[in-house]
């Protein structure tokens, strides 16, 4: 833990029932009132022990091969033609994504839990592919609930995940998305909870979900603030992350909270354009609303029926959006902001072509935006963009929009 | 005295157990709910749970989801199942009504709205399924100002530490989930569910009834045997995927469909 985060401070949150502000909370049937009790408990006690942050610290550095650079971007820099321009190389990570920052640290819970199983959840498959990694590496059994039309649409990650192990199962009800196949492992949860530990992908669901993700997400912060002053000299003046459920941007921002000269930039999937209403801006044009355990900002019609979402990245798509960036957003410390579906796909091919990383397209939408921004100031200031994960798996969808058959 | 204590004491003092069905509104529309819940009172219901769709329903099974879906494809909001009870009442002023769903459809009608059009609809009480007593002292503060019952589940996995409080919480009667797991499954352990239905008789002197996985007649007696009563869902739903959707059901259609209800009516007053 860095003095950062141990002095007090308005950014400590939740509070002792899981609220940010009016977010987050426990809105859960009573089935899982116990387990979630359990883990908050349990967590409780974890975050203050010193051996299991040393056994999450080995994980990351020998197996997920952390510290990932931070990344001085000279000619996309260029290309901006104003602030620096540097990333944070999520997309080096083991898996390829942020994502395993958390399912490490969950599965180490899981595992100290005594639980033997582990679900979880997944829309484009990086999360349900970092789960099925680590059950794989620590050797519990693991089921992936995953929407029936996301299974179509990510391929590649299915038989990944099958390869590790791991048993994929198809999720045809609602939607048949994101949001559905977290329903779904809800349910399993609730009829496997004696043996079960659920791995919610992103900073979202029921207390303590939101704190423990954010906490396993920090070390993106924590890295990058070291890194900053190391490279740099100083603190960046903006962050920019994309915001889907929003694990990669809180662990990027948190450790910046309190640092009140670093601007922060959350960037949600416009999809067709915030106007067409096929996005998936829940913290741009939404309104709070109770889904999936937490009270948050969601897109639901006026009736509270939840909308479905549209972006071009499976891993934005998702109606609601972590309660700690509801928080933020409300006391006005994070700026959200949205990148369409053609601005993130126009990024994909300038990040590639200038710079020879093929980001993943929920970064991608990060990128987008990071350089409108940078394109504003002036180039004694510098701006760290999220690189959340790479593209490799992306590929496929790029051709099929741009006509080109593989 | 609000319509669920009439009919709970009235049970009490004439040793008649609970039978309480529940169906989606919507489902597969609204004329039809209305002439399914008059069927249900004929067939021998004593309280209706009425259930309002939600796109996301994440505590129940298949069966029950896939009514919700029937009853959203035709557009059924939260106003309109306060419509269904006003309509329900222009015939039954005794049949109690309580609401069961998920938070968010109140979180955007507003705490006060959905209260106020709930008591004027003639609504008694409300049970919301992702709403635990930790995060319902608002609302249910606002219910009981409008004369509306909160009732409130135990679940096999509940804590000894917090039967007592949700016990003193819970108005109306008490929801007992019978299993791990969600509305449809099926259940393995009566001994257990005795066990926990005699250790919160310690808490309350209210009703405990039983729901989750009570499929047919042997079930709701085997179960009202060791409770105050039964609710019959899934069961009932499923019967109800069975109908036609048009406005107008045949009589001889609702009397099919609510049968499961009669019989177990019959098997349950076989107890006594």
């Amino acid at each position: 833990m860095s003095e950062q985060e141990s002095s007090q401070s308005q950014f400590d949150g939740p509070d002792l029932s899981g609220h940010f502000g009016p977010y987050g909370g426990t809105f859960v049937g009573e089935t899982l009132i116990a387990a979630v009790e359990e883990l908050a408990e349990i967590y409780g006690k974890l975050s203050k022990d010193e051996d299991f942050w040393r056994e999450y610290d080995y994980e990351l550095k020998h197996y997920v091969g952390r510290p990932s650079p931070l990344y001085f971007a000279e000619r996309l820099t260029a290309a901006a033609g104003g602030a620096q321009v540097y990333l944070k190389r999520e997309d080096l990570n083991h898996t390829g994504a942020h994502k395993i920052n958390n399912t490490i640290g969950q599965a180490l819970i899981a595992k100290r839990m005594g639980k033997p199983r582990i679900i979880a959840e997944t829309g484009a498959g990086q999360h349900g592919v970092a789960s099925a990694t680590v059950a794989a590496r620590l050797g519990l059994e693991c089921h992936v609930y995953m929407g029936a039309d996301d299974i179509v649409r990510q391929a590649p990650n299915v038989y990944r995940m099958k390869l590790l192990g791991a048993n994929v199962i198809s999720v045809d009800s609602g939607s048949s998305t994101l949001k559905d196949a977290m329903n779904e492992a809800l349910r399993d949860w609730a009829t496997n909870v004696d043996n079960t530990y659920y791995i919610i992908g992103t900073a979202a669901g029921p207390h303590p979900y939101p704190q423990l993700v954010r906490d396993f997400q920090c070390v993106i912060g924590r890295e990058a603030r070291e890194q900053s002053l190391e490279q740099i000299g100083r603190l960046p003046d903006a962050l920019v992350a994309c915001v889907g459920g929003g694990s990669n941007a809180i662990g990027l921002f948190h450790p910046f909270l309190e640092d009140e000269e670093v601007a922060m930039y959350g960037v949600e999937a416009g999809g067709l354009g915030i106007d067409s209403g096929k996005h998936a801006a829940p913290l741009s044009v939404g309104k709070p609303g109770v889904l999936h355990g937490n009270r948050t900002y969601l897109m639901s019609d006026e009736g509270g029926q939840i909308l479905e979402t549209h972006s071009v990245s499976a891993g934005l798509d998702y109606p609601g959006v972590g309660p700690e960036h509801s928080w933020l957003k409300d006391i006005k410390r994070v700026n959200y902001v949205s990148a369409n579906d053609e601005e993130a796909l126009a990024a994909f091919h300038q990040l590639t072509r200038l710079e020879g990383i093929i980001p993943a397209l929920e970064s991608s939408h990060a990128v987008a935006y990071g350089m409108e921004l940078a394109a504003t100031m002036k180039s004694d200031q510098n701006i760290v963009i999220n690189l959340s994960g790479r593209g490799d798996k992306d590929i496929e969808t790029v051709a099929k929009i741009e006509g080109i058959e593989l | 005295m609000s319509r669920i204590k009439q009919v709970t004491d009235n049970a009490k003092l004439n040793n008649r157990k609970l039978l309480i069905p529940y169906l989606v509104s919507g489902d597969p529309n609204l004329a039809s709910t209305l002439s399914l819940m008059h069927g249900l009172v004929k067939a021998g219901a004593d309280i209706i749970e009425l259930g309002i769709p939600f796109s996301d329903p994440s505590s129940d099974g298949a069966v029950i989801q896939r009514g919700v879906e029937r009853a959203l494809a035709k557009g059924t909001q939260l106003k309109d199942v306060m419509s269904l009870v006003r309509q329900f009442r222009e015939k039954d002023e005794s049949t109690p009504i309580v609401l069961m769903g998920y938070l968010n459809p109140i979180e955007y009608m507003g705490y006060e709205s959905f209260a106020a059009l709930a008591a004027d609809s003639g609504v008694d009480g409300v049970l919301i399924v992702d709403m635990p007593p930790v995060e319902s002292g608002e609302l249910h503060g606002i219910l009981k100002s409008a004369g509306i019952d909160t009732i409130y589940l135990v679940a096999p996995t509940t804590r000894e530490a917090r039967l007592q409080s949700i016990c003193g919480l819970s108005s109306g009667y008490l929801y007992y989930v019978s299993l791990k797991g969600v509305t449809g499954a099926a259940i393995s352990d009566y001994g257990e569910i005795e066990a926990n239905i005699s250790r919160l008789r310690a808490y309350t002197q209210q009703p405990i009834v039983v729901g989750f996985g009570i499929k047919d007649a042997d079930s709701a007696k085997a179960m009202a045997a060791i409770s105050d009563g039964v609710i019959i869902g899934s069961a009932l739903v499923d019967k109800i995927a069975l109908l036609a959707d048009q406005d107008s059901q045949d009589n001889a259609d609702i009397v099919r469909t609510t049968e499961i209800i009669g019989l177990a009516r019959k098997a349950i007053n076989d107890l006594i």
